[in-house]
């Protein structure tokens, strides 16, 4: 299938909205996207420390598992048993050497090949496989996996570009800085959004929305759009970085700039602040850091509060966020209080991203109707795609939209790229 | 008062809480806790696993009024209603003026289309102190088996 869009303009300003409601397009997604030559965030290596230990997760909607071999390596694989096409790892996380399907206990080593078929050789002489029957032909799907700092990525790509060029400097540079020591798992938050996976990408590069949905920001003066800050991408607009320095502007003119468009900025004070307090920790001042890798995660810093959310397609209108809250080894007792007690800014229950649930099953709700009618993607200015050291922007959507017609063979003649 | 007396107090407590909750009187709601008090969802997946990342937590009342103050004036969220079903309650003493409660509960949401979805289940794990005679919350854990919310949370459990 060769999808066939009408793009209005070569620079993505205009987006058709029938792209978050076709079946078809999603199915072709699946397949030129999560299974295409994209690297996907499989999860964090600090999830499964021990040889053994695994993980069922998703790529787009394809199950995936990920362990760590004996070895120290770690493999994936396609949760879905060679035979008959069963789940073979029922749990979410678990310690197993051999990974055995509860329909006919056929079994699997960590790398996802066949190694046991009960009654192969039948029964008395009768039954079982034929000899011919080639163990090393009938393994699981696999996925080729790198590692970079801590997180563990997987492809579907039978000879992919290596992770480091596909995420290239800057978002390998800001991966770095995400995980910049040993790991230490705090937990998991999950939220089950009605809208299309794509809403969710554009959402997160869209720096504009972030001070005027999040009311919470400008009321309480967290981040304001005044502070000095900006967003970067890689060279061919894949992944995304936003960012803030922190205490970069003054409260007079976050005040007079919001009070122009009726929202009062510093408007209110916590009754507790410690909700609030930014204990510097990296080595540069930011105190907002996102950054999202395409085609399925964020890693994210509001201020001490550190996640990653995997991004897992359920079908054309909906998609699961997993969040994945993290500290470093090595915390104290009163750091890891202070993150858990900031993870409430994000998250589902998040001060500052509860909205987002809301402002994207809005806009799959009343875009259905009208499947040729198209967004406004122009704040920051049109045409080339450029990054910028202002935050009232929304180019990088061009960006993802850019790459995205790429992957999907959908580009206009004369594209920006 | 009498052992029968408290327990009657504390499925009372719990009764207000729920109700308040579902009149959208988050105010006089705020005023079921004690000082100091903690409020806490934990999904039940983390509780499992020993980790200890909750999908909510106000350690003190300024915190939890903080939330309140938040949602009335700074948060936008899915218009809806609430509605609580509360299971019976298991109410054990602690000590002279603690006492434990646990009850199962179902939180549906309905939206201004008038459909009406199960948003949440699961258990409150609470220590309820008598203050003054009146029995309040020291401590309420949400343990939600529903780890998945669906769009988002931001009314109390
Ligand atoms: S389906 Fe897995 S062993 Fe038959
Ligand atoms: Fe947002």
């Amino acid at each position: 299938m060769q999808p066939q869009v009408h793009w209005q303009r070569q620079d993505y300003s205009r987006v058709p909205f029938w792209l978050y409601h076709d079946r078809a397009l999603y199915d072709l997604e699946q397949q030129r996207v999560f299974r295409g030559p994209t690297w996907n965030f499989l999860g964090l290596e600090a999830e499964i420390p021990k040889p053994g230990d695994f993980r069922s997760v998703w790529v787009g909607d394809t199950p995936v598992v990920f362990n760590h071999d004996r070895d120290g390596r770690v493999h994936a694989f396609v949760n879905r048993c060679a035979h008959r096409g069963a789940t073979i790892c029922r749990e979410q996380r678990g310690n197993r050497k051999v990974h055995t399907c509860v329909y006919h206990r056929w079994s699997y080593d960590q790398q996802g090949n066949l190694v046991g078929v009960p009654f192969r050789n039948g029964v008395n002489g009768k039954g079982g496989l034929d000899p011919s029957f080639d163990f090393a032909a009938n393994g699981l799907r696999k996925l080729r996996v790198e590692c970079l700092s801590g997180a563990v990525f997987g492809t579907f790509a039978e000879a992919p570009e290596p992770l480091a060029d596909y995420l290239g400097p800057l978002a390998a540079a800001k991966l770095r800085r995400a995980t910049h020591k040993p790991l230490r798992i705090l937990g998991y938050q999950r939220q089950r959004i009605a809208g299309n996976w794509k809403l969710y990408l554009e959402n997160v590069r869209d720096t504009y929305h972030a001070s005027l949905l999040h009311e919470f920001m400008v009321t309480f003066g967290i981040d304001r759009a005044t502070q000095q800050g900006g967003v970067a991408m890689d060279a061919r607009h894949r992944h995304n970085f936003t960012y803030a320095h922190a205490a970069s502007d003054s409260d007079q003119d976050a005040v007079a700039q919001y009070g122009q468009h009726q929202l009062r900025a510093n408007a209110l004070k916590l009754a507790d602040p410690a909700l609030l307090k930014f204990e510097r920790e990296f080595p540069d001042d930011l105190n907002l850091a996102m950054l999202s890798i395409f085609p399925n995660c964020v890693f994210q810093q509001i201020n001490n509060s550190l996640a990653v959310r995997q991004v897992r397609t359920k079908g054309v209108a909906e998609f699961e966020l997993f969040w994945i809250f993290y500290g470093f080894e090595g915390d104290n007792e009163a750091l890891t209080q202070h993150r858990l007690r900031q993870s409430n800014l994000a998250g589902p229950a998040g001060f500052v991203s509860m909205e987002d649930g809301e402002a994207i099953e809005l806009a799959q709700r009343s875009t259905q109707a009208e499947p040729d009618a198209c967004s406004i993607i122009e704040m920051g200015g049109r045409g080339p795609i450029v990054d910028c050291d202002f935050r009232v922007t929304d180019i990088p959507l061009r960006g993802f939209w850019s790459y995205y017609a790429e992957l999907m063979g959908m580009e206009p003649p004369g594209a920006v790229r | 008062m009498s052992e029968a007396e408290a327990k009657a107090a504390v499925a009372d407590l719990l009764a207000d809480y729920a109700a308040l909750l579902d009149e959208d009187r988050l105010e006089d709601w705020l005023e079921l806790f004690a000082e100091p008090c903690r409020y806490c969802i934990l999904p039940r997946e983390n509780a499992d696993l020993g980790l200890p990342q909750p999908l909510m937590l106000c350690e003190n009342k300024a915190m939890l009024s903080d939330r309140v103050v938040a949602l009335r004036r700074a948060n936008i969220f899915n218009i809806h209603r609430d509605r609580h079903l509360v299971g019976g309650p298991r109410i054990r003493r602690l000590g002279s003026d603690t006492w434990s409660l646990e009850a199962s509960y179902a939180v549906y949401q309905t939206d201004t289309e008038g459909q009406s979805r199960l948003f949440s289940v699961g258990s409150y794990r609470d220590q309820v102190v008598f203050q003054a005679g009146r029995p309040l919350f020291r401590d309420k854990l949400v343990l939600a088996d529903t780890a998945a919310i669906p769009t988002l949370l931001a009314t109390p459990l």
